[in-house]
């Protein structure tokens, strides 16, 4: 399946246009190569890097499929008999099921899904339609704290929760997310926002509605690509999130999917691969399920801000 | 509209010498034609309410333990005994501390390398990918999954796998009959295996640098085409000048994202910066300061070096911009 050229009418008033310049000035440009040709050595390079960059997630599926002693041995990437032990094994391997490690995980990501919806989107209703004094350097702070290492909180943060009693609760990691911590996500949706026409809340104002109205009423429902944008890329970042949840979860039994990954590192020497491939694999698919349903909203989301 | 562009913007409007309302609105911002408008009555009030969590998360969780920071990086403090006032004796300290030092080395390397590298191949593939290839969703997808996972510690195990003794990487040499070796344990290529990784996850940018390319106008290619320009001449005179903000603001962003990086390090190497402190990138060694061996003030003295390492090298990318970027607003 070749490509076929560009439709007919765009190239017969690009020939008229060539012919005009043909009489007046230099000769049009014409590539060397018969574009069929390209376009084959194109595809089939895309393919190539495609499958080299697919490679290692496809041989990792497939060897949390095989018996361990069989992964380094068999190089064929399909495994010639199925075998879900490596999962039975890794689903135990550790102090606690890995399920309690998922569901770590996932209470994690669910406050801070709800956390950075209300208060970003709070937040961002004020920067793109209200008139306040100091907006502007306002604004300017909370771009620049986006840009902000972590580190140079975390240190007084650690101290600070430890004295609260928060360290080894989920309350670090979920707690500045209710506070609009997550200044990223605060400008994608000013960014939004401000593509709605204004007419729609003069509108709603003459007829009486305060901010707390339109900002619920009118802002939020015609927000939806936005927020959603925001809830795959705070599930995904969440759910890959691993230096806050390591400083803050040192309690096995407080771990999440990450953390717990890792200490199979400590167990090291190959008996473990299998098991902990297989456990890498049930780590990554919600990351790949998210990938799956919100592409359209990733790709935008990192188009339109410019952030991966 | 990139987060850089707007910050450009603001502060530029901030501290020029019409007030900020004008000049937006010669912009033809989204702004009425009136001056700048009044203070609407009321909005202060719900201003207040509506930035209250920001508020609270500024003062709480970012400004307040930035100063703490301040503060404990002239201390010596262990989170059990009180903070003892030392002076600048942490910073003093940093120079002479060879595995500090030698952090930095590779911290710089790797960022100096991973990052150009990784929007030299995104930016390829945009051009590849731009205007029309059959199966663009395909491409684009299967380019753009490694970066949501690449920063997973999931797939940093997978990598030292990849590049381990037995790994892919030499499986693949051994196609060849080239006798590979162990990648990461190697204090000279393990540095190079998490450069691989960072540069395996283009999809980023390169999505970005897509949305760049659609917006220039085709009729600027059909102009230049009508007078003879060749391809390589038409992107080095369209195509790279109308991206170079793009480009800069990927840049700008990768590199302050670069410096971060912490995941991989730790997982690749087992959490000790090894081998030789090959992989101690500057976070990992400040997590060993203080979370390890709990030396908070020496680990807070160090966030701040990393913080003016970052913007020094921002400002650096910025006063470079006047001499490469194109803006033609």
């Amino acid at each position: 399946m070749l490509p076929e050229p560009p439709a007919t009418s765009a190239s017969a008033s690009r020939q008229s246009l060539t012919q005009l310049a043909d009489a007046a000035g230099p000769a049009p440009y014409r590539s060397p190569w018969p574009a069929r040709r390209r376009a084959a050595v194109k595809h089939l390079g895309l393919v190539v890097l495609g499958v080299v960059m697919l490679y290692p997630l496809i041989w990792l599926l497939m060897s949390s499929l095989k018996p361990t002693e069989l992964i380094f041995r068999d190089v064929s990437l399909i495994p010639s008999e199925i075998d879900l032990g490596n999962y039975t094994a890794g689903w135990t391997a550790l102090q606690y099921p890995f399920s309690r490690y998922l569901l770590n995980s996932a209470v994690i990501v669910l406050g801070s899904l709800v956390g950075n919806l209300v208060s970003c989107s709070m937040a961002a209703y004020a920067f793109a339609r209200l008139e306040f004094r100091g907006r502007q350097l306002w604004f300017a702070i909370m771009l620049m704290s986006i840009m902000l290492p972590i580190h140079v909180i975390i240190v007084p943060q650690y101290v600070l929760f430890s004295r609260l009693g928060w360290v080894n609760t989920f309350l670090p990691l979920i707690v500045p997310k209710l506070l609009a911590t997550d200044a990223f996500f605060i400008f994608l949706m000013v960014q939004f926002f401000r593509g709605i026409p204004r007419e729609l809340d003069e509108a709603a104002r003459l007829d009486g509605c305060g901010h707390g109205r339109i900002y619920l009423r009118i802002m939020l429902p015609l927000s939806l690509p936005a927020l959603a944008t925001t809830a795959i890329f705070t599930f995904i970042w969440t759910w890959n999130d691993f230096f806050s949840q390591l400083i803050f979860l040192t309690r096995p039994d407080m771990y999440t999917a990450p953390v717990a990954l890792r200490t199979f590192l400590d167990s090291t020497g190959q008996s473990s691969w299998g098991p902990m491939f297989a456990m890498s694999i049930v780590s990554l698919v919600p990351v790949f399920l998210a990938f799956l349903l919100g592409q359209k909203y990733l790709v935008k989301g990192i188009a339109t801000t410019g952030i991966k | 509209m990139s987060v850089v562009s707007e910050l450009r913007r603001t502060t530029r409007s901030a501290d020029g010498d019409q007030p900020p309302g004008r000049r937006r609105r010669a912009r033809g911002g989204d702004r009425p034609a009136t001056a700048r408008p009044a203070l609407r009555k009321g909005d202060g009030r719900a201003a207040v309410v509506f930035l209250a969590p920001w508020f609270l998360g500024l003062a709480l969780v970012t400004l307040g333990p930035m100063l703490a920071s301040a503060y404990l990086s002239f201390t010596d403090y262990n989170l059990l005994q009180p903070p003892q006032w030392i002076g600048v004796e942490n910073y003093t300290h940093m120079w002479h501390d060879p595995r500090l030092l030698n952090a930095l080395r590779v911290t710089f390397t790797y960022v100096l390398t991973a990052v150009p590298l990784q929007l030299v191949v995104a930016l390829g593939l945009a051009l590849l990918l731009d205007r029309g290839v059959r199966g663009l969703a395909f491409y684009r997808s299967a380019f753009y999954l490694p970066s949501l996972l690449g920063g997973s510690v999931a797939v940093a195990i997978l990598w030292r796998q990849v590049f381990g003794v037995d790994g892919l990487v030499n499986a693949f040499l051994g196609i060849f009959g080239i006798e590979g070796k162990g990648w990461v344990s190697d204090p000279d290529t393990a540095l190079w295996t998490l450069v691989a990784l960072h540069v395996w996850t283009f999809g980023a940018p390169m999505i970005i640098f897509l949305a760049g390319l659609r917006q220039i106008p085709e009729m600027y290619y059909e102009a230049a085409s009508i007078d003879g320009a060749s391809r390589v001449r038409q992107f080095r005179s369209i195509t790279l000048p109308l991206l170079t903000p793009i480009i800069f603001f990927n840049l700008v962003l990768q590199i302050i994202g670069a410096f971060q990086s912490f995941t991989q390090a730790f997982v690749v190497s087992g959490g000790t910066g090894g081998p030789a402190d090959s992989t101690m990138f500057y976070t990992l060694y400040l997590y060993q300061k203080g979370f390890a061996s709990l030396d908070m003030g020496y680990a807070s003295a160090m966030a701040w070096l990393l913080v003016l390492i970052v913007a020094a090298m921002t400002v650096v990318n910025f006063v470079a911009s006047k001499f490469w970027v194109f803006y033609d607003d």
